[in-house]
């Protein structure tokens, strides 16, 4: 199956920010959306999680239009997404975060607290394993009980990774998982991603730091003043004049 | 004395179940409800009427209860769209508006002249009637602490804590904010109801001048200087605040110079220097802000 963004256009007071975006993003592939601060990546980001609504275009998936559900709904037929600028619930622990991320908590109804405390037990055992497997994954144990908002930057997109994992995506979205994060965390993501990829998890990743990314992933869009300037095999689209100029500014010829 | 203090316990044993309300609405949840009154004159109007109606004691608590927190649920649907600070203005514009309604509607609320004949709590009990309403208060109030601990600790219960931290964040997890914001506010709204009921069975006269803003901000002021966000908080808050200015009635007889009209004022003022101070030294308030650890 694959993620259709056909012609997307977004205004926000009078100023086009994306214009006629059309790319195509294997659900199962490793995607990147690159291009300069401003280029309108996360617009079109908020745009296919749901967001943001389009002022023309639409989001297909698997040949169904997306326009008219929600970001919940979105996220709940297991495409999630991250933020550039994280958002940990900060006053919960690590291990909280991981818990509340977790879909289908009969417990999160008040009445099933009351007629249904069997099944409410039973999926939070299975909610707190599940925790416990993630906490493993990105080794994030020795912080599962600090509450998140002291977390460092890279541990807290580490957080957002964990939070999106407990719905079992089929897709996820990274929003700049390598701003802010040190180097050494830098390849231990990378390689949690490698790994969850092997596994049949799709990503679609956005960065501007251009080497991070180009040696991760199989296609890159990239974004330039609101349009799409190019798509392609990563080396390809590297080496694209127009790619260098808008990153350069036209110095380099 | 002993008749002075019970009454005392019984105001603050009422005005405990609004800090409850407030507590899972915006210490646990980050709801910020400047309507509280609106909901306790609802349950206190409604038990009072039906109560005159026939309609048995206990019923028409239940009743006060779900009514209010069924006049909450509209508000839900339309308020929690809109950003925090608008919310509070809305609420609190609820409250007013139910308060003007009850003025003018005098067909049923009789006015600003009130209702002086509500009945009683527990008349059957005569002269141990004021002890038995504490008992039963204690109760109730034991009751809905012990829920609302389990409340929190529930999945539900860190579903608000995810939603007072980060909404858009358990947006894109696949939630919807606005759907615990709104059980939330029913809940709460609820339980002012009740205490609402309480209330005017209690001192058995209703009038709208009861039901103003400043009841809503001292149990605001309550779960401000208890600790927001917690429930020890807002028992702590409730009895301190509530206890300082029912207690400071009896000041004037202790101090007979004062008269009583500027005594009034006095208090009000009291309770003002206690908040700055607090503010000053104790911004956490006694047991600490959870929402901010």
């Amino acid at each position: 199956m694959t993620l259709e963004v056909s012609n997307i256009s977004v205004s926000l007071g009078g100023f086009e920010i994306l214009k006629d975006i059309a790319i195509s993003v294997p659900e199962a592939g490793m995607t990147g959306l690159i291009g300069p601060n401003g280029a309108g990546k996360s617009t079109l980001f908020s745009v296919i999680s749901g967001f943001l609504k389009q002022s023309a275009g639409r989001i297909q998936f698997g040949g169904r239009d997306l326009d008219g559900t929600g970001a919940a709904v979105r996220a709940r037929a297991g495409r999630v997404r991250t933020f550039q600028v994280p958002r940990e619930f900060r006053h919960m622990t690590v291990r909280e975060n991981l818990y509340a991320a977790a879909p289908d908590q009969p417990g999160e109804h008040l009445i099933n607290l009351l007629i249904r405390s069997a099944k409410v037990n039973l999926r939070e055992r299975e909610v707190r394993q599940q925790g416990e497997e993630v906490l493993d994954f990105l080794k994030l144990r020795k912080v599962a009980d600090v509450p998140s908002g002291q977390l460092s930057g890279g541990q807290k997109k580490l957080l957002e990774l964990g939070r999106v994992l407990m719905l079992k995506p089929k897709m996820i979205l990274l929003d700049e998982p390598f701003a802010g994060v040190n180097a050494v965390l830098i390849a231990e993501i990378v390689d949690r991603i490698r790994e969850l990829h092997a596994g049949g998890v799709g990503f679609l990743i956005i960065e501007h730091d251009l080497e991070a990314i180009s040696d991760l992933v199989d296609e890159m869009h990239v974004l330039n003043r609101g349009m799409l300037l190019a798509s392609g095999a990563p080396q390809a689209v590297l080496d694209d004049a127009r790619v260098r100029e808008a990153y350069l500014g036209g110095a380099v010829q | 004395m002993t008749a002075y203090l019970v009454t005392i316990f019984i105001i603050v044993l009422i005005y405990l179940l609004l800090s409850l309300g407030l507590t899972i609405q915006y210490g646990l949840t980050g709801l910020v409800n400047f309507g509280l009154v609106g909901f306790f004159a609802i349950g206190a109007y409604a038990s009072a009427l039906l109560a005159m109606n026939g309609i048995p004691m206990v019923v028409s608590f239940l009743l006060a209860s779900v009514l209010a927190g069924l006049a909450a649920w509209p508000i839900g649907l339309v308020a929690l769209r809109l950003r925090d600070d608008y919310f509070a203005i809305v609420t609190l514009g609820f409250s007013e508006t139910i308060r003007l309604v009850i003025v003018n509607e005098s067909w049923l609320t009789n006015g600003v002249r009130g209702i002086t004949d509500v009945p009683a709590l527990f008349q059957g009990a005569a002269s141990s009637a004021p002890l038995v309403t504490v008992g039963v208060l204690l109760i109730v109030n034991a009751a809905i602490i012990v829920v609302l601990q389990r409340i929190v600790k529930s999945p539900f219960g860190r579903a608000l804590e995810a939603v007072r931290d980060d909404e858009i964040a358990l947006t894109a997890l696949g939630k919807s904010p606005s759907r615990f914001k709104i059980e939330v506010l029913v809940l709460g709204s609820a339980l002012a109801g009740l205490a609402g009921a309480f209330y005017g069975h209690y001192v058995t006269y209703i009038v709208p001048d009861q039901f103003v803003p400043l009841t809503t901000f001292y149990i605001w002021m309550a779960v401000i200087i208890g600790g927001v966000g917690r429930v020890s908080g807002a028992i702590f808050g409730t009895v301190l605040l509530i206890g300082l200015l029912e207690g400071s009635r009896f000041l004037r007889d202790l101090i007979p110079a004062i008269p009583d009209t500027e005594m009034a004022s006095v208090r009000i003022g009291a309770v003002g220097l206690l908040l700055i101070l607090f503010m000053i030294y104790r911004p956490q308030g006694l047991l600490g802000d959870f929402t901010k650890r």
